[in-house]
């Protein structure tokens, strides 16, 4: 399926599996102050995904909510990218996946902000502001990190290599889209650039490039997630706080 | 970060034209994080428009042990008070 709904679909569920991901650092992360950092930009993943998928909803028509759409589709229904799935690894591996989604969403939702659509304008209006400072902080970590310390370094340059493939998907072409995501890429380009040359670390040779999640196939890891995700609301249909 | 970062207090501005209050103390590696987190901790609910931190280790601060020599002389000190002047008639805000 093609037009609105789907470009809807895809962006609330690259924000709703990243927030899903992000969350899984409570109490986890490094140090507390790291831990709330990381909750804060979960919650603002999960602010977007919430208005994408009420939108996606009602576009579609068919009578879906926010909740339907998030709890009650399989893998093969989800459009979300592949990056945002991949497991958090260790915390280079995610501020890594979290660099490259945020420097992909932040001229995303700043070209969105401008389009005809007065909905997903207010959407990118509001997510922009957030995305800048999850650009910010993974920035800030991919530069200390792979300017650090020898292991520091070899373990940051580790994760770009493993996740700098799955950055790719994001950019396919959709002249058709309010977005068309192929435009975002020389921004993308240059920030990436920018921030791994300060923290002296090299970009991958582009090779291999994985993407499926825009048609719903995905890796094996997306399912897992989606039981944790959605088991609460499956055992108790419509459950409330 | 096996070793403990190094100790920041924060101090958040509530509004403009209001002072720096000290709100609390976080742990971070440097100062530029130091802000980051102290943005996190203390202003997720709009608490300020402007953050200072401040290394805990630049803060020479007065000992419980000299509390004795340091404040207690001012108390038998009432003169120090504006509290012996008239207030003329008619001001109003005083």
């Amino acid at each position: 399926m093609r037009g609105p709904f789907d470009f809807a679909l895809r962006l609330g569920d690259d924000a709703l599996i990243a927030a899903q991901r992000l969350a899984e650092w409570s109490t986890r992360a490094p140090e507390m102050e790291e831990d709330i950092a990381l909750a804060n930009i979960a919650l603002d993943q999960l602010g977007a995904a919430r208005l994408l998928l009420t939108y996606a909803g009602e576009l579609e028509g068919a009578g879906r909510d926010e909740d339907a759409l998030a709890y009650l589709r399989d893998d093969r229904e989800f459009r979300n990218c592949l990056l945002v799935e991949l497991p958090n690894g260790d915390f280079a591996v995610t501020m890594a996946k979290l660099l490259f989604l945020s420097a992909y969403q932040l001229p995303l939702y700043t070209a969105l902000s401008g389009c005809a659509d007065e909905r997903l304008a207010a959407i990118g209006a509001k997510a922009r502001k957030e995305s800048a400072y999850h650009l910010d902080h993974a920035s800030l970590w991919v530069r200390r990190l792979g300017d650090g310390t020898a292991e520091s370094h070899r373990r940051m340059q580790a994760a770009v290599d493993e996740i700098w493939p799955y950055s790719h998907e994001v950019f396919t072409p959709d002249p058709a889209a309010p977005v068309d995501p192929a435009t975002l890429r020389a921004d993308f380009d240059a920030t990436v650039t920018g921030v791994l040359d300060e923290a002296t670390l090299t970009l991958p040779r582009n090779a291999w490039v994985p993407s499926g999640g825009r048609e719903g196939v995905h890796t094996e890891h997306l399912s897992y997630l989606l039981a944790e995700m959605q088991v609460l609301h499956r055992a108790h249909p419509g459950a409330k706080w | 970060m096996t070793e403990q970062s190094p100790l920041w207090e924060v101090f958040v501005r509530a509004r403009r034209g209001l002072s720096h209050t000290h709100v609390g103390s976080l742990h971070a590696p440097d100062a530029e994080l130091a802000l980051r987190n102290a943005r996190d901790l203390y202003t997720r609910r709009q608490e300020g428009v402007s953050i200072w931190v401040v290394p805990a280790s630049a803060i020479t601060a007065s000992s419980p042990d000299e509390k004795d020599a340091f404040f207690d002389p001012a108390a038998d000190k009432v003169y120090r008070h504006p509290t012996f002047y008239e207030v003329p008639d008619g001001v109003a805000h005083l």
